[in-house]
């Protein structure tokens, strides 16, 4: 269906819903590279117009790509939730983000909604937004998920440990972890994108980060960030996996460049369902997502980037994650160009994440090649922490010397917890007072050479 | 200036620092209050700088002529459609073709037939290629030479992508185009140089046909090893007459290298 608004004599015509969402879409690097973005200011504006006055039922009706021929359509398509919708289908995109921001909407409203909400809503809802209505939005939302520890509760910030290294040596991955745990940091999971991809060296650090954590009983999760069909693998061989994790899109196309279906993801979450390592919960996915990646693959179906990622996040759904993140600025400059478009891509897939009922964090992240540095992360991460942001990262020092590029430090996350008064998983946080890290106000202490970790601990 | 009546305010070193011998993380940092001690944020922003700078810095053409012309190549500068750096990092499409009036450069050189054509590109670190790329290839030429094997003109190709080497190989009828272009700068390499192989270069190939060795600098892959596997690729690619995943097994290696 083609749509059309009038601006002082001009006629703005969209020949279809993804070219209204792709004009309407603040701009980006990535749309303009792919020929989708507005040509002008003025077209940008007469896109929102005209998105304002899209009625929600139409997304249902008008599949941006087709039915047919997408598994991710067909998801989004055959669980949508047609009662929960009911509160909001009278709605136009328009009307729905005056609802959304209103006093009267809280969160337990926007949780019964939430399955009515398909990914293109959000996103369409998104481009209508300024960066405060995301933040105060997305601010309402909690959500809540469970394996060894409580995530996402108001009021807590957590942190994923990255001890990475580039040859996956032992005592390096084992150095950083060490460190991250004293500066507090590895309550959302503590995970490894390791450098070889082969079974025996995942099982290898499963192992070594299993016995971590049983030796000090630390009351959070390990992950090696191997493909799913690696995962599988090991799993088969009783290798202690706590959390399957991968990279999905939001595209058939997407996924499959990825080597994934949802039939193997399916396979894969019933695989570590059934291992039934969870103490207090079994969310037991991880996803990583990230405007671009539909792109980069050659995948995006003429659909802008950040709606994409907005169907990704119907895959992430399905699997109930314990933890899903944007990878916001790794995928470098032709996708978000410099700190604004970060922080605004950033700003939007935490809330359409958070929108759709997902526990959403962000790795706040940047290339050398972007237009971005310390200044930008800090601005995005305090953002974030408002916000009400599931999780961030935490690398030694900022600096992931095995992906080479700059993420958020320990450091960083301590100084969000101390600026907006949040504090880590109250297991975790428990178990970092326990250990004398810190202390009955939240406050990190100093541990002296003689601290347990630091004497027990192999490295 | 501090006075021996007001002390200098310490800073307690983390007890771990020793582990800093595992691994080149910055771990063991201190904090002050949540943030980071003085000499290590300013440590951060100095790597940080030469990462930027590595991106920004262009090829000295001049210094590379003299230097190429002395171990016998001939030698072509040209560019790619791309105009300004800020281009160059949004659209990867345009760096990856040269502009008209580097083809007509080379349509009127009336090439022959070559083996391999040879290209430096800046990519995302021209410094990388001012300080690497020559000693490399001096140790790579005569290893060709002894195959009997013909190069075609060097070419300093500006604002490069890596498949800026299909359109050139394909231009300059080479069965063979190979491309050193500097790496994305990270924040301890600013200044490492890739370089990528490609079996029957033509415009539209993507990263499969090819085959690459990164990470080429002094601390990193070392000159003389980088020639040796450069040369060992491009005897096999022209012996076996293809590249890419097809010319390295599954583990990424080629049949014998370990």
């Amino acid at each position: 269906m083609a749509y059309q608004h009038t601006i002082r004599h001009h006629v703005y015509n969209f020949q279809d819903l993804k070219t209204v969402l792709a004009k309407a879409s603040p701009f980006r690097s990535g749309d303009a590279l792919a020929e989708l973005a507005a040509h002008t200011y003025e077209e940008r504006v007469a896109a929102q117009m005209t998105l304002a006055n899209i009625s929600l039922n139409v997304f249902l009706r008008e599949a941006i790509i087709p039915y047919e021929r997408d598994e991710v359509t067909r998801l989004i398509i055959d669980s949508h939730d047609a009662s929960a919708f009911s509160v909001i289908q009278h709605f136009t995109v328009g009307e729905f983000r005056n609802w959304l921001l209103s006093d009267t909407t809280n969160a337990a409203m926007l949780h019964a909604v939430s399955p009515g909400i398909t990914p293109e809503m959000a996103a369409a809802v998104s481009k209508l937004m300024r960066n405060q209505d995301l933040i105060a939005v997305a601010q309402k939302c909690e959500v809540v998920t469970q394996f060894r520890n409580t995530l996402g509760l108001k009021g807590r910030f957590s942190t994923r440990l990255q001890p990475n290294h580039p040859t996956d040596d032992p005592r390096g991955i084992a150095a950083s972890m060490l460190d991250g745990l004293l500066y507090g940091s590895g309550d959302a999971v503590i995970g490894i994108n390791p450098a070889t991809d082969s079974p025996s060296a995942v099982t290898k650090l499963l192992h070594m980060m299993d016995a971590l954590r049983q030796q000090f009983d630390i009351p959070t999760q390990s992950c090696v960030l191997c493909h799913v069909t690696l995962a599988l693998e090991v799993m088969q061989r009783q290798a202690p996996v706590d959390l399957v994790f991968q990279s999905i899109g939001g595209t058939e196309k997407t996924n499959q460049s990825f080597g994934i279906s949802l039939s193997l993801l399916h396979e894969a979450y019933e695989a570590a369902l059934s291992l039934q390592r969870g103490t207090v919960g079994n969310n037991v996915m991880y996803f990583e997502t990230g405007q671009g990646s539909s792109l980069s693959a050659q995948a995006h179906e003429g659909v802008d980037q950040q709606t994409c990622e907005a169907r990704a996040y119907a895959v992430a759904r399905k699997f109930k994650p314990l933890l899903v993140n944007s990878v916001v600025g790794f995928i470098g400059p032709e996708y978000l160009y410099d700190g604004k478009q970060i922080t605004r891509a950033a700003l939007e897939d935490h809330f359409c994440a958070k929108l759709l009922g997902l526990p959403m964090g962000v790795d706040v992240c940047y290339t050398n090649h972007a237009e971005a540095d310390q200044d930008d992360m800090d601005n995005l991460v305090t953002l974030l922490g408002v916000a009400g942001c599931n999780f961030i990262m935490g690398v030694p020092g900022a600096d992931d010397i095995m992906l080479n590029y700059q993420s958020t430090s320990f450091h960083d996350a301590l100084y969000v917890r101390q600026v907006l008064g949040l504090r880590p998983a109250p297991e975790f946080e428990a178990w970092l007072m326990q250990q004398g890290l810190m202390d009955a106000y939240g406050k990190m202490l100093p541990p002296q050479a003689s601290h347990r970790l630091l004497k027990e601990m192999k490295v | 200036m501090s006075t021996s009546d007001k002390p200098a305010f310490h800073i307690p070193s983390d007890p771990w620092i020793s582990l800093r011998a595992h691994t080149d993380a910055r771990i063991a940092l201190g904090r002050v209050g949540a943030g980071l001690p003085t000499n290590a944020s300013l440590d951060f922003k100095l790597a940080h700088a030469h990462a930027r700078d590595a991106i920004y810095s262009t090829l000295d053409n001049a210094a590379l002529t003299t230097a190429l012309e002395t171990l016998g190549l001939s030698v072509l500068s040209l560019q790619s459609q791309v105009q300004t750096r800020q281009e160059y990092l949004q659209r990867p499409d345009l760096g990856r073709r040269l502009n008209a009036a580097s083809r007509k450069k080379i349509e009127t050189l009336l090439p022959g037939t070559a083996d391999v054509s040879i290209v430096f590109a800046d990519g995302l670190s021209a410094e990388a290629v001012n300080l690497h790329a020559v000693h490399v290839l001096a140790q790579l030429l005569p290893a060709l030479a002894a195959a009997g094997l013909s190069t075609a003109p060097v070419v300093l190709a500006d604002q490069a992508r890596v498949a800026i080497a299909d359109d050139i190989g394909s231009l300059l009828k080479a069965e063979l185009s190979l491309i050193f272009i500097g790496e994305r700068p990270g924040l301890t390499s600013p200044h490492s140089l890739g370089a990528y192989l490609t079996y029957h270069p033509k415009p539209g190939l993507t990263d499969e046909s090819r085959n690459c060795i990164s990470n080429i600098r002094p601390e990193g892959l070392v000159y003389a090893d980088a020639a040796q596997k450069i040369f060992y690729l491009v005897a096999e690619s022209l012996r076996r007459k293809l590249s890419g995943v097809m010319l390295k097994g599954e583990g990424g290696l080629l049949a014998g290298e370990k």
